[in-house]
């Protein structure tokens, strides 16, 4: 196996099957036209050019271009890596020639190196092994990620019609201007969506604000103090975590009836920071335990008492920290779905995750559910990417909670 | 002089900081014992009583008021009737004050007139027992006018009836119903299907994930960001994603699978037996594999990389570092997040019910809680089911803390 005449078809072939299927369905998903990959003639394809370029070692050798060249010009018979439809456009056709050639070239390149032809050491043959490993996994985790999103976005522009004619194409008529975003509006005017979105903005705000309320006192107590029962308490907030919520929305929903908190905001303001304040307290106390305990007992040999301990010193020290937990508390609370579902029936009070649920019916076109979806995910997506490195550690720290 | 001894039992100091410890927590305390301990009493509660959705409004005496007939013959009617066809109402009795202007006749056995106060005491209600009262009346003016004035003013009516969920009658009727049958062990082993390859799933591809991040190049923040969407995505928006993506008319997955040749008409994802179940666990899978990443990509960072020389200058080999280095020094987390994973798979609800709806064999414990509580209205057996449910996670917790403990010292 580790003799650079084998690893390198063998690597090759397999690439050229990753790579065919990978630009086939990217084609097919912008243009809408037919592109597939034949792996059979792939893998025979991918195996010469996988010779090629361990025979040829220099990294733009010209039989190494070659071969990449051949590989790319074969996809307009019919014989090549990727079977092109008849009904392409001549662009289409053109990039996908292109760059099954240019991809070719280059990944061949960045994975095989200079690998020689003969026999391999152990490390040249992992370490290839490796980059191809790589290379497949930054294109399937890729994919696997994008493709939804993009399909999300991309059917919320689109019109019932065209989705049902041909559910690939995705290319979007730009020359219709706004008329693009007739979901969206029709959302907004018909819908209700801005009551809902500003609905769900501050009972997330409120739960983020009653949360921190109640867990940071509660945090530094476990953190700090040495009482009876500290370590059960510890134990007991970890076991709360595991109590699934459908268990607890059932008698909650009895209760609710009961008392009328049913279909009241109040009620869901109510209930989301008992949720959350476990996940807060259990985040919060494992940093606060990292403050070092010198500023505090300085703080207080200078007259200060406790309380103002916390207010003036640990609070301003632990900032960041709030600020991880108010992001988490604000998107499980922008997330949630099951309480809303079962606590709101009307629709003047929805928030934004029930909304969309109304979407979901037969009589709603498709791409006015995916619009809702678009709008219930882009105010998280942007608080998380403006804010990655705060979430970043907000997640691994509290994530403990599915 | 007497000798220096320590000091025994709290001091008063020790004293105060456990008191003050307590009123840091006591908020905490009594609200989440409130939403949560509250609750899981009153689920086993429920668990043993026949409790359906109807009984959610217990049975209560419901009047109508009207003025009819005209002329000598006008008359205000109360028509009184028990909401319950089959339970009894203790103590019913009705009290309206009558407008002024309005002067009544006679006024017939149950009710009496106290100037312009009428009071009935009707005693108990039988189930589906309806009354009639007739109260002959003259009015100075327009009958029309009055007859808005009298439908306007609401009657007073009291009177319950006994509520399932107060008194101390318990079956386990509950329960028979829900270990009836195969349908138990095919719930069972769903669950337990969709429990044991998601959580091992998402734990594959989070290690994967996080061996490819595992070092610093241009854009590595941008990616890590990227692969962490899945889960930061509110979860009904990217289950619509899903299921419209493998619709079976309008899906793109089935078109392009259509397309490449790989199937010959389009699938139902979503919709067919062994498939389903499938579909629903690729989709944890999916919306998990970031957490896991996350974990295991913080901790391979806190490797100490002196190791890695060391391997590197005896000659080790990438997959002999990775092997006999890393793995070893990730074991600890994987169980960890194995653990925590597993039980939390266990009670995920969300994902499944807006996936498929529990159709197609995709009903897990959680989901049949629903189902039985909503779609069958009967709360009873749901809260059954719930109670299976916490004893599952009672075991599971034993575990995990026996295990937690040694591995992270909690």
């Amino acid at each position: 196996m580790r003799k650079g005449y084998i690893t390198g078809p063998v690597l090759g072939a397999l690439w050229m099957v990753v790579i065919a299927t990978t630009i086939a369905v990217t084609m097919s998903f912008a243009t809408g036209a037919a592109f597939r990959p034949q792996v059979l003639l792939s893998l025979i394809w991918g195996a010469v050019a996988g010779l090629v370029y361990v025979r040829f070692p220099a990294r733009h050798a010209p039989a190494r271009l070659g071969v990449s060249a051949l590989l790319g010009l074969s996809c307009l018979t019919g014989f090549g890596p990727v079977l092109i439809g008849s009904d392409t456009t001549l662009l289409a056709l053109l990039v996908t020639v292109i760059s099954v050639a240019l991809v070719m070239h280059v990944s061949l390149a960045a994975i095989l190196k200079e690998l020689p032809f003969g026999e391999l050491t152990r490390h040249e043959y992992e370490d290839a092994v490796i980059r191809f490993c790589t290379g497949f996994g930054y294109i399937f985790f890729t994919a696997i990620v994008i493709i939804p999103f993009y399909v999300m976005v991309m059917t919320s522009l689109k019109s019932q019609q065209a989705l049902l004619q041909n559910p690939l194409d995705f290319s979007v008529d730009l020359s219709q201007g706004w008329a693009l975003l007739r979901s969206y509006t029709e959302l907004f005017r018909d819908f209700n969506f801005g009551s809902y979105l500003w609905t769900s903005f501050y009972v997330s705000c409120l739960t983020v604000f009653i949360t921190l309320l109640f867990s940071v006192p509660g945090a530094y107590a476990v953190a700090r103090f040495r009482f009876q029962g500290q370590k059960a308490f510890s134990r007991s907030i970890l076991l709360i975590y595991m109590v699934p919520m459908i268990v607890l929305a059932l008698p909650i929903y009895i209760a609710f009836s009961l008392t009328g908190l049913r279909n009241s905001i109040l009620g869901i303001v109510m209930i989301y920071p008992v949720t959350t304040i476990p996940v807060a307290l259990y985040m919060l106390q494992g940093y606060f335990r990292g403050l070092p305990t010198e500023v505090e007992e300085a703080g207080l040999m200078d007259g200060l008492s406790r309380l103002a301990v916390i207010w003036k010193i640990t609070l301003p020290l632990s900032l960041p920290a709030l600020a991880s937990v108010s992001l988490y508390v604000f998107m499980i609370a922008w997330n949630e779905f099951l309480l809303a579902f079962m606590l709101l029936d009307d629709p003047s009070k929805f928030t934004l995750t029930r909304g969309v649920t109304m979407l979901n019916s037969s009589e709603i076109p498709r791409q006015h559910l995916m619009a809702g979806a678009v709008i219930a995910t882009v105010p998280i997506m942007a608080l998380f990417l403006g804010l990655e490195r705060f979430m970043t550690k907000g997640l691994t720290a509290g994530s403990v909670k599915g | 002089m007497s000798s220096a001894t320590p000091p025994t039992g709290t001091g008063a100091l020790a004293k105060r900081e456990a008191r003050l410890a307590w009123t840091l927590l006591a908020p905490t305390i009594i609200s989440v014992s409130l939403v949560v301990i509250l609750p899981l009493l009153a689920i086993i509660w429920i668990s043993f009583k026949p409790f359906t959705l109807s009984d959610l409004r217990p049975p209560a005496p419901v009047v109508r008021e009207s003025l009819r007939g005209s002329g000598d013959d006008l008359r205000i009617e109360y028509r009184l009737r028990n909401s319950s066809q089959e339970i009894a109402i203790q103590g019913v009795t009705l009290s309206d004050v009558l407008p002024d202007g309005v002067t009544a006749g006679e006024v017939a056995a149950p009710c009496v007139l106290d100037g312009q106060d009428l009071f009935c005491d009707f005693g108990a209600l039988e189930g589906g027992q309806r009354e009639r009262i007739r109260i002959p009346i003259e009015v100075d003016g327009d009958p029309d006018a009055f007859e808005e004035l009298v439908e306007e003013s609401e009657p007073d009516v009291t009177g319950s009836g006994p509520s399932v969920l107060t008194n101390f009658e318990f079956s386990l009727e509950n329960f028979a119903r829900v270990f009836d049958g195969d349908e138990f062990w095919g719930v069972l082993g769903v669950t337990l299907f969709y429990t044991v390859f998601g959580t091992i799933g998402a734990l594959v591809m989070g290690l994967f994930a996080a061996l490819l991040l595992n070092k610093s190049f241009k854009g590595q923040g941008f990616i890590r960001g990227l692969y962490l969407f899945p889960y930061v995505a509110p979860v009904i928006a990217v289950a619509f994603t899903w299921v419209t993506l493998f619709d079976p008319f309008s899906g793109s997955a089935n078109a392009l699978l259509v397309q490449m040749g790989l199937s010959s008409e389009p699938i139902n994802f979503f919709g067919e037996r062994p498939l389903a179940l499938i579909m629903v666990t690729v989709f944890e899978i999916w919306r998990y594999f970031p957490l896991s990443f996350l974990f295991i990509l913080a901790r391979m960072q806190s490797i100490d990389s002196s190791m890695y020389e060391a391997a590197d200058m005896d000659g080790a080999s990438p997959f002999q570092k990775f092997w006999l280095l890393s793995i070893p020094q990730l074991l600890g987390i994987l169980s960890v997040l194995f653990l925590l994973r597993f039980i939390w798979t266990f009670n995920k609800f969300d994902d499944i019910f807006l996936l498929t709806g529990g159709n197609a064999g995709t009903r897990t414990l959680t989901v049949n809680v629903y189902e039985q509580a909503f779609a069958v209205s009967n709360i009873g057996a749901g809260a059954a089911v719930a109670v299976v449910i916490l004893m599952c996670l009672i075991a599971f917790s034993f575990v995990f803390f026996k295990f937690i403990s040694r591995e992270e010292g909690l």
